[in-house]
Formats: C-alpha cells, structure tokens, sequence
C-alpha cells in the first residue's frame, strides 16, 4: 500500500506485477446509495486486475464510494488462476482531496484486507493524508524532473521524431514547463506544428489563461480603484466559468504581480496571498476571497506608491 | 514473547449463505504489523498501568465499559483483541460484520458449531461500517440485546477460557462516529450493561461526547518508550532474520515517534527493499530516511540560509547586500518540485530552529515569539488545506523579517 503522485509509474508497477493483461482497460459506470438514499455515479476505470477512481468527484459522500468498493473489492478473491498476484490493487486519485471520514474508513480495512487487495494512493501532497494513513503505507516521493533531464527527454523525443531541436529552444521550453514533463513534450509539439524548422527565436506560447492572469495583474498594478476592482471582478468571472481553479488563479497572478513591484511590499503581498487563499479553503464561495485579496493588493501598492508606507507589521 | 509459529489463517470469510472455508496464508507476505500482534495482553508493550488493571478484570471475568484512547500505533486496537481473544477462545480473527439487513449468529452457529465463542460474543465495528444512527437504532441494539449463549467444554484449541456471560461490542475509531450515533449509544448501552460490555478505541477523547465518555472507565495508552519499542522491533529482525545496519535500529525508533506500527511498516519495507536486490543487502540507514519520508538536512539547512540562519555558526546573518526574497522564494519552489511536503518541511524547521536559534541569549524574545507563531499559523493552515507553497513561503519570509528586527 502506497502512496504516489505519478500514474506512469502506477502503471509501469503494474504492468510488473501482472503482466500485460492490465492494459486491457474497461470504463464503467457505477451506482453508489447513500444512506440518505441518494445516488451516486462514478467513473471508474478498471481491468481484471485493478480498479482505478476518484472518490473525490462525489464531494461530501466519498466516504460512501470507499466503504462499498473496498469491501466488495476485499471480498472477492482473485478468480484468475493464471494470475500472477493473488491480490487485486485498488489505485485511489486524489486521495488528498478526501474528506476526513472517508480517510478514516480506509484505516483498518486496509489492514484486514491485505492479503486480497492492495491500495495505491495518489495524491499531490501528504500533509492532507491523516497519520494513521500515513503510517500504514510506504511513501513513494515522486520528485519533478531536474532542467538537465528533461532537457534530454526533449532530445531524445526530437531524434525518435527526427525533428532538429536547437539547444536554447530546448531550454526555453523547459523554463517555460516548470517541471511539469507532460507540459514539455506537449509545448514541443505544439512548436512543431507552428513552425517545423524550430529555428531558435521562436516564441513559445503560454496558456491563454495564464496571459489573461498577467493581464490582470497588470491592471491592478496600472490603477487602484473601485472602478478598476469592477473590471477585474468580470475577468475572474471569465476565468472561474473556464474552469481554472481559484488557488491557480489566485498563485499565477500574484506570480506574475511579484515581476512587476518593489521588493519592500513583496513579503506583504506574500502574507496576504496565503491569508486569502487560506480563506478561499474554509469559506464557500471563492470569488469574494479572490476579491478581498485583490482588494488588498490595490491598497498595499497604493499605500506604497503614494507615501512609501512598506510597514510589516502582523 | 508472542508466540508466532502458528501461522494465522486467512481472516475473511463472507457471511450469509455462501461461505469460503478459510485458506492458510503465506506468512512471507503477511505484513508484520499483522503478523506480530499481541496475542495476550501481556505481550502488549509498554502499557503497564492499564494491562495490569485488564490482567485483574481478566481474573474476575468482570469487565466494565472501557474507553481506550491514545495516538496511534500504542496498541489499542491489540489489547482489546487480545483480552477477547483470552476471554472467549482462540480464533483466527474477528467476523466481518457485513450484509446489513441481516442478523447474522444464529446463521453463523448453525454454518459453524464450533465451540469457539469469540464470533458470537464479539462485534467489531470500525470506521469502515456504515455507523450511522440507523445502524446504532438497528444492529448494535440487536446485538447488545441477544442472550449470550454459553458453550460447554474446551474450544477448539484445546484451552478452556473463562467465557464470561456477556458479549462484547468493540467500536474501533470510535471518534468518527457521529454526534447523533453516540447519542443514540448512551441508553443501550445501560439497558443491556447485564449481558454487554461496550470498548470504544479512539485517537480523540475529545471527539466522544460527555455522557458516553463517563459511562466507561478510561484507560489512556502513552506514547511507546523507546526501550520496549526496540525490543519489539529486535524481537521481529531476529524471526524474520532481518539484516541492517547499526545505525538502523536507532534511527527508525527517532522517526517512529513511539508509533510501533510505523516502526515496524518502515523495517518491513526497508527489508522488502534490500532482499530484493541481488544480492540482498543489510538495510542501510538512506533507505529508512527515503520511506519515511523525511527531508535530508541539506534542504532543510539550505531554507534556513535563505530566511538568514548561519547553520554552522547558528548565528543571524543580517542579508546586507542580498535579495532576502529570491532567495526564499527561489528555495521554496526548489523544495516544492522536489515533491517534500510542505508539512514535514516545516516540522523539520522548527526542530532545528529551536537549536539554532531560541537558545541564543543574544536575540530579544520578540523575533522569537513572531517566529513561533508564524510557523504555528503555518502549520494550522496547511491543516485546513491551504496552498503548501504559499504557506512555506509566507512562514519562511515571515521568520525572515522576524529575525531581521535583531540585526
């Protein structure tokens, strides 16, 4: 039982174990009740080996999906004879984003259960995985790729592709991707389609979202008023209907407002980015926590522009 | 010791009609922590105080409602197993309570007239049943309220156990239960007192309401000291003919933090590690710092140079001529790709930070304060789910302007 960040790795283990036949996928829908009798639909995806999902898509009630599917999972013994393991492996996504009681149901089940099924978790960090968890699994740190090695992914990708990939064009990409491989290969193609010969000075493009954030942050730092404050409501209006989470929103723009003021208020910008989203956490509605933040942010650079005021006071 | 040549069967079987007879299980692949638990409460470490008052309820087969709490990994969940596994007979493990809908011992009995009275008398439910106040209204009443039924001669082991008249009803985790469903709790368990004792197990004593928590006498389970701990642990080593290092041992009591499980979890993967290699290898003590998750003490040291800690000196540097931010900033995102959490991080931090810099006479106790309280906001923010980059990077940058009112 582990816990993890990377699925090709989840599936390279168990591509290991069970030999080819966990390739062969299948999507299913099923159909959780609550005690409340209401019902629920999850995706999972499974072979005859393991069964992937997310119980974090159901909210509140993914305490429910984790009791049913652990032990109709733990219940079952492996039919295959030919199998190689005689256990079943259960991966859970997002397993940071669940609720409290749904990480308590794992507890001992996990336990009872070890000789029929083992349980990978996936999370993005482990500060959210309750310690009795933590203390049952094996702690699989997954650490993004250093520039140099993704440096030679890219190589090796443009030779397999036979495509000439100049050493500064390479680099660029892997500033731009942040550690993030997928993003890498993905910018790389995508510079492949705009201009096949990858001459060296070529641009890369960001997200549009994450321009649109530089715009904003751009606006607030051009004027600080309740007019401007309206303006930029709409646009993170535009953005949370596009689906970015608040919390990237929220750290891209003030990534990008960080380039562009005086270092004295950059630790106060800081406090109240984590104050806000910390909010953003406990409260319900994200757009008002954006909106103080940004609120704040108007206040602290006009503070500082008009009178020179950097006081840090908490 | 325990004794541990008789290999545990397998614990699952299904109730209801269909039933699987139970199949031996490689003890190679068991988990330890399974493996090795107590099979008497005296095999239990470390606990005295409370084995010596559950050894005399034992003697009288009196026992009242109990509350065990305490952190996790102490051995609460073994000393109830093992006292009922000495009260009632030996058995595999505990019956899955599942099917609801279903009362399920007199099919059980009638499926198995074993002369094992555990499976009757026992109930063990933890977090993952449902326990909702439906279930507290229907099952637990249903069972609390059974005439336990007495069995004659020696079980099937051969030993001949006291078999008190009463059944026990074990709610494991039981600090997440709801509020409604402890409510519901506190009548049945009076009405029935005559033929069923309760044992609550929980992290949180808190978490129990009042009324219920005063109808049971307490026993509190402490942190495990190190002396037993590492008997325990050697004891395991020397029967699973475990190689490490010396320094291993030690190291894995520091980490553990008086959590056996955890102790024995990290000296199983480590050997699942090393006896994988060709050829097997003692375990080392890297291994033990990689599957605990810890973060090595060069990134450590590094976050404290940049919020202006001189390691080796434990002095304040005064950052004259340095960009105090991007060197936070630049340290934090580092530490964020390489995947460490932010939550270990900053565990780390105080630790060494206490040393380095609450000691030092030299520095006023305010930068002090400021510093402890920004890494206790930290620390409850990242509890509630905040950003982990943002919050080290507000705690590191917070500390820094702290410890620049000193220079």
């Amino acid at each position: 039982m582990s816990l993890w960040v990377d699925k090709t790795r989840i599936m390279c283990v168990l591509r290991e174990l069970y030999g080819p036949g966990v390739e062969k996928l299948k999507i299913d829908q099923r159909v959780f009740i609550t005690p409340s009798k209401r019902k629920l639909d999850v995706n999972v995806v499974q072979s005859n080996y393991h069964i992937e999902l997310t119980p974090s898509d159901v909210g509140q009630y993914d305490r429910v999906v984790i009791q049913d599917i652990l032990k109709e999972i733990a219940q079952t013994q492996q039919v295959d004879l030919n199998a190689k393991q005689k256990f079943k492996v259960v991966i859970i996504n997002e397993a940071d984003q669940l609720s409290r009681d749904a990480q308590a149901a794992l507890r001992r089940t996990m336990e009872k259960y070890m000789n029929n099924m083992r349980i990978i978790l996936c999370a993005n960090t482990t500060s959210k995985i309750i310690a009795p968890i933590r203390s049952r699994t094996l702690l699989v740190r997954v650490a993004a790729p250093n520039p140099e090695e993704m440096t030679k992914v890219l190589q090796f990708v443009a030779k397999k592709e036979r495509i000439s990939l100049p050493m500064e064009t390479a680099e660029s990409i892997v500033e731009e991707a942040k550690g993030n491989m997928r993003k890498a290969i993905l910018v790389l193609e995508a510079l492949r389609m705009q201009s096949p010969d990858m001459s060296s000075n070529i641009e890369i493009a960001k997200p549009d979202w994450e321009t649109y954030c530089g715009k904003i942050a751009d606006l607030i730092v051009q004027e600080q008023s309740p007019k401007r404050l309206l303006e930029i409501r709409g646009k993170i209006y535009e953005l949370l209907s596009h689906c970015i989470p608040p919390t990237i929103i929220l750290k891209t723009i003030t990534e990008s407002l960080l380039t562009k003021v005086d270092n004295e208020i950059k630790p106060q910008i800081i406090h109240w980015a984590a104050h806000y989203e910390l909010r953003m956490q406990q409260g319900a509605k994200k757009i008002y926590h954006l909106e103080a933040y940004f609120a704040k942010l108007m206040t602290i650079i006009k503070a500082f522009s008009l009178m020179g005021l950097a006081d840090f006071d908490f | 010791m325990a004794d541990i040549e008789t290999p545990p069967l397998m614990p699952q079987r299904t109730l209801g009609n269909k039933t699987t007879a139970p199949t031996p299980v490689d003890p190679a692949r068991q988990p330890w922590v399974e493996k090795y638990r107590p099979k008497t409460i005296d095999d239990v470490a470390s606990q005295d105080h409370t084995v010596a008052v559950l050894r005399k309820t034992l003697g009288s087969t009196n026992l009242p409602h109990m509350l065990f709490y305490g952190p996790p990994g102490t051995g609460k969940t073994s000393t109830i197993l093992a006292l009922a596994r000495q009260l009632f007979g030996y058995v595999v493990d505990v019956w899955i309570w599942q099917a609801p809908g279903k009362v399920f011992t007199k099919d059980i009995l009638a499926i198995f007239p074993s002369p094992d009275l555990f499976r009757a008398r026992v109930l063990e439910l933890n977090a993952s049943d449902e326990r909702g106040i439906s279930v507290v209204r229907e099952k637990i009443k249903t069972f609390a309220r059974e005439t336990p039924r007495h069995m004659k001669g020696p079980s099937s082991d051969g030993k001949v156990y006291p078999q008190p008249p009463y059944k026990l009803i074990i709610l494991d985790e039981a600090d997440s239960m709801t509020q409604d469903a402890q409510s519901a709790l506190r009548r049945i368990m009076e009405t029935y007192s005559k033929i069923t004792r309760f044992c609550l197990v929980c992290n949180y004593v808190t978490r129990i309401i009042e009324p219920l928590a005063s109808r049971c006498s307490k026993f509190r389970f402490k942190s495990l000291d190190p002396s037993s701990t590492r008997a325990r642990i050697q004891m395991i080593a020397e029967a699973e003919n475990v190689q490490m290092d010396d320094e291993v041992v030690p190291l894995i009591l520091e980490l553990s933090g008086g959590d056996m499980r955890k102790a024995i979890t990290f000296m199983q993967t480590g050997q699942r590690l090393h006896s994988a290699q060709t050829p097997p290898t003692p375990i080392t003590a890297d291994s033990i710092h990689e599957i605990a998750g810890v973060v090595p003490g060069r990134i450590v040291n590094d976050l404290l140079r940049a919020v202006g800690i001189d390691v080796s000196s434990g002095l304040v540097d005064n950052l004259k001529g340095k960009d105090g931010f991007k060197m936070v900033s630049e340290t934090v995102t580092m530490i964020n790709r390489q995947g460490y959490s932010a939550g270990q991080v900053l565990q780390q931090v105080s630790v060494n930070l206490h040393d380095a810099f609450i000691p030092l006479d030299g520095i006023p106790s305010l930068p002090k304060s400021l510093a402890s309280m920004a890494m206790a906001e930290a620390d409850y923010a990242l509890c509630a789910g905040a950003d982990e980059e943002l919050q080290l990077l507000e705690v590191a940058l917070r500390v820094q302007a702290a410890l620049q009112r000193v220079v």
